[in-house]
């Protein structure tokens, strides 16, 4: 009986080591993987587990951490004046996730990232909880709330940008209607009432829509600011005063369609400067024409259309169309047609122009911190590229400033020395443009030592007002001109 | 038997050596070990979830201790020259497993869960039942050969503990299989973990009865010793029955783990590999089979081939009328997320496996807690029980006993494996515990039985003059087949 007894303890070590196997197979080989799944919950536990980092503007912490008493997340995530900052911070929420700063920079806010290893390594040793570090932005405090307030008080849906011309530094980045992320930081079912709240299918203002980056606007007259640019840069006309052989009325080319202009404004034969100050279309739509799909195309590409910008939070790519017709050229140079613009993109216009001819990327995260404010990555200004010479800038900041001193533009005046240029712009849109126009305005002010500390682009789209009353010059200026007084205002 | 009489060198190993000590301070010295370590892993569990030191410490260390006390003073009385391992690793288990059930309790969503109440001084009070079991079989049974008289009763009182879950009134199904019985005032009981014992009592009487006829009678067929058709009539019932199980109680494991338990000792009755043949063969037939028809059989192994799908189809509303459950997959991440030397006692979250999070999926605490390091420790722990049983049936100088304990010992294998496999995910769940890990009444008290006659059995293998055999059964068994 003993042989077969002893294979019976081979047999039975046999399962004993089936067991070990799969075991070091679980915990060894699949350990990794199974530890980090995105679905096993340990992850979220331990992303709440600490108070994560915070964003920073102006040496300020905007977002906070606050414990919670129920549930096996720890730390909730809260925001100060959340809405104002949402386009920034974006949300951290327990239940539903994290996007834009709070997702992309999460590595940092949580500590986990591989750049604080050392220091993770050390509180490990030391005993400490692991504590996330900081993500210092480029954002202007009083910038964005004179953006935001500004949007608000007019009270339909908008976005503000701001840029700092010499480095890309984004200002503000305001977006209306929002939210506050601090609603649904949380895991309850108050959260998630307060989430289904912003959604688009329940709320048809669209809250959690970032407008600042995010959405894209036919930009309308502000666009001509990029053909006057491609007319200097092609040579087409060589100053502002330079007459424009511009016929009145004007046919577009190929078709029998008349372009008009609002309003009866003196635009035969203008030359640009004049044509921007009233704002020609057909002027500008003559010159788009004139210059060729692929010299307009090439222009608007180095002003940064056609393309995403990482700020680092993603923003869509603005749109200028290839493969078009004379006539379809003629619209789009007036930012009609298939143009379409960001609030982002058409700041960095007004910035290009503003910074004698050179687009610096826009950038939100000046600095990363680790827990005890020791700089771990630094965002050094990156030009992205030169839509203008120098000279073509100085004599499209001339025009844009004759804009603002006598032309549609004048709401926007700062005095007190600041020189501001800018263009207004109403873009029509809807089926044979039934829905309200948008309200553009683009802008940079120029200090008395020449230095351009602040462009910006504002866009309103009000669904409720009056037609008549829209215009960019009107509704948006104010805004524009507020944002830029705060910037200059907190440099002094 | 005859082989241990040639090879003499054998009795050099602990067991089977004539006139060798006692050893029952080495086991009092292990036994030390067995309640120190439970201990400390107590405090630990304590200043991990709240940062002190557990206010029951001391009871706790003192409760354990002295049942464990009681129970070497009972082997030293009643059983002196038994194993010295079986109980202190049982022992070390036991401990181990009050402290992930105390554990386990302190979780706040568990506590959350609806029906909850604390596990640990329930199973406290299980273990010393355990124990008080374990004295007494080792003070009523004084020679395990008396058993050989119940072979027959064995049987009915086997088929009675597996048929109880069925009884309408009296058995009830819990999370789709059918092992329970519900004693109104005392909670529910698991028979299939006592019919374990008493089957093996049964099978081991009746084959080494029978055993030579059902080695010997066969034709050679393609290398193999066919048995004649009238002696496979045995198998077939116990194969008929296992099978009757799963379908009645559609509970694959014990199914498993009585066939596998029947096959195992039949081959050490009658020392032909054929039956190892028919055994698997038929336990694959049954198995496919029913699985064929079995709904909750077929759940089972769609939860194993993917865990995952299982639980993202257990957090949506489903209408296939299928209860899907995310408990695998929660246990495989259990598992990973321990990595090799795991979180720390008291600082895993195993509790998101919320249902049976104490019982059924207990090593998935261990391993997260542990980590690999642990569970491998566990995994040789009992595996060390088993060898230990498998020595004693070597050791052991009667045919009865070397049966009985190798169908214990198969059978503590199996139930380990099965379970530990089934969390793991190496083979399909299935509804049993972890053998004195787990919480459960049944559990503890038949395995602490389980580990009484295995201590027995090797006390009266060592034992240096063997008492003759008191019965004159005994006496007739071993004229059949002298040793």
């Amino acid at each position: 009986m003993n042989k077969p007894l002893r294979r019976i303890a081979i047999f039975c070590g046999l399962l004993v080591l089936a067991l070990l196997i799969r075991d070091n197979y679980l915990q060894y080989l699949r350990a990794d993987q199974l530890s980090s799944d995105k679905d096993n919950r340990r992850v979220t536990i331990e992303r709440y587990a600490n108070p994560r980092g915070d964003i920073i503007v102006d040496g300020n912490p905007i977002t906070g951490s606050v414990e919670s008493k129920s549930g096996d997340f720890r730390y909730k995530r809260t925001y100060k004046d959340g809405a104002m900052w949402a386009p920034v911070t974006g949300y951290s929420s327990q239940a539903f996730g994290a996007n834009q700063l709070e997702s992309i920079e999460d590595g940092i806010l949580t500590g986990n990232d591989d750049r604080l290893f050392f220091r993770k390594t050390l509180d490990m040793i030391t005993g400490k909880d692991q504590q996330g570090g900081n993500v210092v932005t480029t954002l202007n405090a009083a910038a964005q709330k004179a953006a935001y307030n500004g949007l608000k008080s007019q009270g339909g849906k908008g976005a503000v940008v701001a840029l700092e011309p010499s480095t890309g530094k984004i200002l503000a980045l305001a977006s209306y209607p929002s939210y506050d992320p601090s609603a649904f930081a949380g895991n309850t079912d108050k959260d998630s009432k307060a989430w289904n709240k912003i959604l688009k299918k329940n709320d048809p203002s669209d809250p959690a829509l970032n407008r600042a980056l995010r959405e894209t606007y036919p930009p309308g007259s502000t666009f001509k600011v990029v053909t006057a640019a491609a007319a200097l840069e092609n040579g087409l006309y060589k100053s502002a005063d330079e007459k424009t052989d511009s016929p009145l009325p004007y046919i577009m080319k190929g078709t029998t369609t008349e372009l008009k202009n609002e309003g009866n404004i003196p635009c035969k034969d203008a030359d640009m400067r004049e044509a921007l100050r009233v704002s020609c279309n057909t002027v500008f739509g003559k010159i788009g024409a004139d210059l060729g799909n692929e010299k307009m195309l090439d222009e608007a590409k180095k002003f940064g259309f056609d393309a995403e910008q990482f700020t680092p939070v993603r923003s869509s790519a603005s749109v200028f169309s290839d493969d078009m017709n004379p006539s379809q050229t003629a619209l789009s140079s007036i930012g009609q047609y298939n143009t379409a613009a960001t609030p982002l993109q058409m700041a960095m216009v007004a910035s290009a122009v503003a910074n004698d001819g050179k687009l610096m990327k826009p950038y939100m995260v000046d600095e990363l911190q680790s827990s005890n404010l020791d700089p771990v990555a630094k965002t050094d200004p990156e030009e992205l590229s030169r839509p203008l010479s120098p000279q073509n800038a100085q004599i499209l900041q001339s025009m844009m400033e004759t804009v603002v001193k006598s032309g549609t533009g004048q709401k926007a005046q700062i005095g007190d020395g600041v020189v501001v240029g800018g263009k207004t712009g109403t873009a029509q849109h809807g089926v044979a443009n039934s829905a309200n126009p948008y309200a553009w305005f683009i802008s940079y002010a120029k200090l008395s030592d020449n230095s351009s500390p602040v462009a910006v682009a504002v866009v309103v789209e009000d669904e409720n007002a009056n037609r008549d009353d829209i215009s960019g010059g009107g509704l948006a200026a104010p805004i524009a001109k507020n944002v830029m007084e705060a910037v200059i205002n907190s440099k002094k | 038997m005859s082989s241990t009489s040639n090879t003499p060198t054998h009795h050099t190993s602990t067991i089977g050596a004539i006139g060798a000590p006692s050893r029952r301070n080495t086991e009092l010295a292990l036994l030390v070990f067995a309640v120190v370590i439970p201990v400390f892993a107590y405090a630990n569990v304590g200043l991990a979830i709240d940062g002190s030191v557990p206010a029951g410490l001391l009871g706790y260390g003192l409760g354990l201790g002295l049942l464990a006390g009681i129970a070497h003073l009972v082997v030293r009385k009643f059983a002196a020259y038994a194993d010295p391992l079986l109980l202190p690793l049982a022992t070390l288990l036991n401990g181990l497993g009050l402290v992930v059930i105390w554990r386990l309790d302190q979780s706040k969503l568990l506590q959350s869960l609806r029906g909850f109440s604390p596990a640990a001084p329930r199973q406290l009070l299980y273990t010393a039942f355990g124990i008080a079991l374990f004295a007494a079989v080792l003070f009523f049974l004084k020679d395990h050969r008396v058993l050989q008289r119940y072979t027959y009763i064995s049987m009915f009182g086997a088929l009675i503990l597996l048929i109880l879950p069925l009884i309408p009134g009296l058995g009830a199904n819990l999370y789709g299989a059918k092992i329970w019985i519900r004693i109104p005032g005392l909670g529910s009981l698991q028979p299939g973990e006592f019919a374990k014992i008493v089957l093996a009592v049964f099978f081991a009487g009746y084959l080494m009865v029978k055993r030579d006829a059902l080695a010997l009678a066969s034709r050679r067929f393609m290398g193999l010793y066919l048995p004649r058709g009238r002696d496979l009539g045995p198998i077939l019932v116990v194969w008929a029955i296992s099978i009757l199980i799963l379908v009645f109680e559609t509970d694959l494991g014990t199914s498993l783990l009585f066939f596998g338990m029947f096959v195992i000792m039949l081959y050490v009755a009658t020392e032909r590999t054929s039956w190892i043949v028919f055994g698997l063969l038929m336990s694959a037939v049954g198995a496919v089979g029913v699985a064929s028809f079995e709904p909750h059989i077929q759940t089972r192994v769609r939860a194993w081939l993917d865990p995952m799908r299982e639980y993202q189809l257990s957090r949506q509303v489903t209408h296939d009328g299928i209860l899907h459950s995310d408990q695998l997959q929660q246990s495989l991440w259990a598992f990973g997320s321990g990595g090799t030397l795991g979180t720390g006692w008291g600082q895993g979250h195993s509790d998101l496996i919320k249902f049976a999070a104490n019982s059924d999926f207990v090593l998935a605490t261990f391993g997260e807690e542990l980590g690999l390091a642990g569970i491998m420790a566990i995994l040789l722990v009992y595996g060390l029980i088993v060898e230990r049983g498998v020595r004693t049936a070597l050791a052991a100088r009667d045919p009865f006993g070397k049966l009985l304990a190798v169908g214990l010992s198969g059978a503590f294998a199996l139930q380990v494996f099965v379970v530990a496999g089934g969390v793991m995910g190496l083979i399909p769940l299935t509804g049993m515990t972890m053998p004195f890990l787990a919480s459960g009444g049944s559990s503890v008290l038949a395995n602490w039985a389980l580990i009484a006659i295995l201590i027995r059995i090797s006390d009266t293998a060592r034992r240096p003059a063997p008492a003759p055999a008191a019965n004159p059964d005994a006496e007739m068994t071993q004229v059949v087949r002298p040793s």
